[in-house]
């Protein structure tokens, strides 16, 4: 059979219209659950801190260890996160919600029951706006319905290694607030659940309510697959889970796909299971079959009351969110003229976008593509290289913009400029704002304009290169370059190239 | 000195304001006297003399430098359901046989901040289930009026030792009448507030939206003295609420400061018929009866009022509480406290043998029909039908205090039974039938002394409050209890002197 690569038979962009998609003639079905931790300092019920990556169970309070009598009680600060969700996903509001417990025994589950959000979430149905394959030749746009998003909290772990021939709990991650995102089975290709897992990873980070580190597991997705014929009813589903990267999510998919149609062509029946995905074999296997499946028995928590948000929360929340990516870069493009491209990029989270803007603010918007080029360019160049988050910058927006503003006046040549640039990233220039300017003054990197002292400059090579001045007088228009490269060495660079062209042409006759 | 512990709250307060005596020789006295005497009825789970001992003496300096608060050095004790830091806290349950807990539970950080020396932890039923302190891992308790009989439960513990005069007050726990079933059984005075007037954190769950904290004591302001402590909002406890402070023992100073010849002028005490049906012991009717004569000879107007038929409150109860526990004691699985079984061979039979064993009978029977109860297919029979008739229940008491500003009935059907080897569980459920409409409801409610059977035994009157009255619950046993010494009788263990 064939790879089960996706083609895209019916290139529509508007929104809303299915995309016929096949692999072998069969249609995907895919629908996600994504668990994505809340970055509260504490945690959902208690008050032990969240951190990541500390001795086990030294991060869990009583309550996290489900000790005899004690009650779970609300942390405020989750409520907020998943509220600015719901409006960044365009979301009914779950205005009165409630918690549920959902019962099953397992040792990393200290009550025996998770709470979560059952009969009453607080974030009902919403879309996403995605962009498929986005920056490839194949782009399509496509909206994602969302199903619901609903509070919980995380279970512990299970550590199988740690002491010798028994299985450790570490509670630590017990009780980290957890937003469950559960999307309609919209998507219909590996393609499609990675651009709308992409795009909620985006959002998520945008809004500021979670790290969503997917390989420190606060950004975890299952993925539910099945297949059809065109037309069909729905096939049966499996889920897949353990997709800790964007690159085995989509491999993952891709294998389950390929593995339900030989299902299927050889006559068999898909069954209902969880499937782990193994990176390393590149493979899906059954972890558990629906056979095993519990009984949650659900019912209402006696422990904690109805949530009930005022209409002016809401609204103090809406009035505080921020420009969402995809109207920030319409904007980028249209009110700053940045191509579709730069604008992408420049609103690839929303630390870029800030840190451009804040640029953009202090050199003015008729300056705006340079900025962009500095910040897409030379600046995250470098920081990918080091692996540094923008937020970690050595270069602050205010530095970059006055470095940028002796540019406009003539003070910096693009290469001097780039010089600059790199001692500013060394940190040379100091805290202040204008350390670029320390830096041209401390380094002598001004660009030299003064006339006289180019003239001074372009005599002396004119002097001393004989037998290149010849080769120029004689036709050959190469040479001319050669002399602008003496000058630019014999000032170090200061000298304005314009200026020299000038000069030297004026000088040559 | 042998008297001292016939002594109510107040005399104990003015006795070591005054210097009678110190709170070191009223430890001692009580400490004397559960050593020689508990071994006839079983009362106690842990002893903690000699903390309780240390801090009498510290009380005691305290006091001589100045400290006022009123309960400074005054015993109590607890019981097992609430959580002690550092001191074994078992609920009853072989399942907690070795659970010291690491923290205290609200009320118990409340009361020893009130400055109350706490003699130990006091039996009940496993995890609070029964009625007559017989699920108990540690051991039946006795009832100190008549060895042969039960003390109630499930704070059986706590009644059968404030009546033997091991304390004088102690605290219980209430989900479906287990302070009020044994106070009336042991001829003592106890309230459950209104749910959430108590914090409940550190309280051991049984049915989590039932479960309330109260006092007991052998009169109505022996309870007051207790609740004082144990009242007002947890930031720890989500269901417990922001609400006025009252001051209990004031408000009863100021009702008797106020009574004239009929304390009860105005006050309407509603009767249902439903709480006198079928089952209710004759010499219990008549005492109870005889109570209500002599609340309308003191100036009360007895007023008919109907609420839910008591049969379907009972089966409501009996579907939602075990539906909750099954949840709650989920987290006994041998995995981080408590019991483990021996040698499991893997995940599956560590469950499975720890909870088999460390759970007794009644705790598994429960869980069993809790977990049916939330199971797929039979939720929306049984769960969310129990739950809708909650809701009507409420409504029905709403009704019904309309016209009537509390509600009189027996707390339960009979007197204390001799404990029967084979008493089926839906027979000890019927004892329960008068105090879980209360619990249902989320109202505040007390049971007093109104007489003795012929064979001697007490019985109780139950009073049902408007939600947040407990002040006024109190007022009306505590100015009958003026005109009445019911109260003042004491069991055959309490006139014992060692």
């Amino acid at each position: 059979m064939n790879t089960a690569t996706t083609t895209d038979n019916n290139a529509d962009r508007k929104h809303g219209v299915r995309k016929e998609l096949f692999v072998d003639g069969y249609e995907v079905v895919i629908g996600i659950e994504i668990h994505c931790q809340l970055n509260t300092e504490s945690k959902i019920f208690s008050s032990a801190p969240t951190d990541f990556g500390h001795e086990p169970n030294s991060q869990a309070s009583i309550v996290d260890l489900g000790l005899p009598g004690v009650l779970p009680v609300l942390n405020a600060g989750v409520v907020d996160r998943a509220l600015k969700f719901g409006i960044g996903v365009n979301a009914e509001l779950g205005l009165f919600n409630t918690f549920d417990r959902k019962n099953y025994f397992y040792p990393d589950l200290p009550k025996g029951y998770q709470i979560t959000q059952m009969a009453n979430p607080i974030v009902g149905e919403g879309y996403i706006d995605v962009v498929v394959n986005e920056g490839e030749k194949n782009e399509y746009p496509k909206r994602m319905g969302i199903t619901r998003a609903h509070l919980e909290e995380d279970a512990g772990k299970s550590v199988h290694d740690a002491v010798d021939g028994m299985t450790g709990v570490d509670l630590n991650r017990a009780g980290t607030p957890l937003i469950e995102i559960v999307s309609e089975p919209d998507m219909r290709s590996a393609f499609e659940a990675l651009a709308y897992i992409k795009a909620i990873h985006q959002l998520v980070t945008w809004l500021g309510i979670s790290d969503a580190i997917m390989a420190e597991g606060s950004f975890r997705c299952d993925c539910n697959v099945s297949i059809r014929k065109p037309g069909a009813a729905l096939g049966t589903r499996t889920e897949l889970k353990n997709l800790n990267s964007f690159r085995s999510i989509e491999r993952a998919i891709n294998r389950e796909i390929e593995r339900q149609i030989d299902i299927i062509e050889e006559g068999g029946k898909v069954v209902q299971a969880t499937m782990l995905y193994d990176p390393d074999k590149d493979e899906t296997r059954v972890m558990r079959t629906k056979e095993d499946a519990n009984d949650y028995r659900y019912f209402p928590d006696p422990d904690l009351l109805p949530v009930r948000i005022e209409q002016h929360t809401v609204d103090s929340i809406r009035a505080a969110m921020p420009e969402l990516p995809v109207a920030r870069r319409a904007r980028f493009e249209e009110a700053l003229g940045l191509s579709e491209y730069d604008a992408r990029i420049l609103t690839g989270s929303r630390q870029i976008a800030d840190y451009f803007e804040d640029v953009v603010a202090e050199i003015g918007q008729q300056d705006a593509k340079m900025a962009g080029n500095w910040v897409m360019g030379d600046l995250l160049g470098a920081l990918n290289k080091d692996d540094t988050d923008i937020i970690d910058s050595p270069i602050s927006a205010k530095q970059l913009a006055g470095m940028l503003a002796r540019i406009k006046d003539d003070t910096l040549s693009g290469k001097l400029a780039k010089k600059v640039f790199a001692a500013l990233y060394e940190r040379e220039g100091g805290d202040a704002d204008d350390a670029a300017d320390k830096i041209i003054e401390e380094k002598g990197l001004k660009q030299e304009t003064d006339t006289g002292a180019i003239k001074a400059i372009v005599e002396d090579v004119i002097t001393k290169n004989a037998a290149m001045v010849e080769e120029y007088r004689g036709g050959k228009e190469k040479a001319f370059n050669g002399l602008v490269g003496q000058v630019m060495k014999a000032s170090r660079g200061s000298a304005n190239p314009q200026q020299v062209n000038q000069i030297l042409k004026e000088l040559l006759g | 000195m042998s008297e001292l512990h016939l002594l109510s709250t107040q005399q104990l307060i003015t006795g070591l304001q005054d210097k009678q005596f110190s709170s070191t020789e009223l430890t001692e006295h009580y400490i004397k006297r559960i050593n020689a005497l508990d071994g006839k009825i079983n009362s106690f789970i842990t002893h903690t003399s000699e903390t309780a001992l240390a801090q009498a003496q510290a009380a005691d300096e305290m006091r001589a430098q100045g400290d006022k608060r009123p309960l400074l050095g005054v015993p109590m004790a607890h019981k097992d359901i609430f959580c002690t830091q550092g001191v074994l806290t078992t609920c009853g349950s072989k399942m907690l046989h070795n659970f010291v807990s690491p923290y205290s539970a609200t009320i118990v950080s409340n009361i020893d901040k009130a400055g109350m020396i706490s003699l130990g932890k006091l039996n009940m039923d496993e995890f609070a289930m029964g009625s007559d302190n017989s699920s108990s891992y540690y051991g039946t308790v006795q009832n100190p009026w008549n060895l042969e009989r039960v003390p109630g439960g499930s704070s059986g513990g706590s009644a059968a030792a404030i009546a033997a005069g091991f304390v004088p007050v102690a605290t219980g726990s209430d989900t479906g009448g287990s302070i009020r079933q044994p106070a009336s059984f042991c001829g003592l005075t106890g309230i459950k507030p209104t749910y959430g007037r108590v914090s409940r954190f550190g309280m051991i769950a049984y049915a989590s939206s039932f479960d309330q904290a109260g006092s007991m004591g052998r009169s109505a302001k022996d309870c007051a003295y207790l609740l004082q402590p144990m009242i007002g909002h947890d930031p720890r406890d989500a269901t417990s609420i922001k609400h006025d402070m009252p001051d209990y023992v004031q408000d009863l100073n100021d009702a008797e400061a106020a009574a004239g010849d009929k304390p009860f002028d105005g006050l309407r005490i509603g009767v249902a018929k439903e709480y006198f049906s079928t089952g209710l012991d004759a010499e219990v009717e008549t005492a109870v009866r005889t109570a209500l004569k002599k609340y309308e000879e003191l100036g009360a107007t007895i007023v008919e009022v109907n609420i839910t038929d008591p049969e379907i409150t009972l089966a409501t109860y009996y579907m939602l509480a075990p539906a909750e526990a099954s949840s709650n004691l989920s987290r006994f699985d041998g995995v981080r406290f408590g019991y483990r079984c021996e040698n499991p061979t893997d995940l599956i039979d560590l469950y499975t043998r720890s909870r088999s064993e460390g759970f007794g009978p009644e705790v598994q029977r429960r869980i069993l029909t809790g977990t049916y109860a939330l199971s797929a297919g039979y939720f929306d029979a049984y769960y969310t039908k129990a739950q809708k008739i909650r809701r009507l229940i409420v409504k029905d008491f709403e009704d019904a205090f309309a016209n009537c500003d509390v509600i009189a009935s027996p707390t339960a059907p009979t007197a204390a039974y001799k404990l029967a080897e084979d008493l089926d569980p839906a027979t000890m459920y019927l004892g329960d039938v008068y105090t879980i409409g209360v619990n249902l409801a989320g109202l505040p409610a007390l049971s007093q002394p109104v007489g003795l059977t012929s064979e001697g035994l007490p019985i109780g009157l139950q009073l049902i409050g408007q939600y947040w009255q407990e002040s006024k619950l109190l007022a009306t046993a505590h100015l009958f209890q003026q005109h009445t010494d019911h109260h003042l009788q004491h069991s055959a263990i309490a006139k014992e002197t060692v």
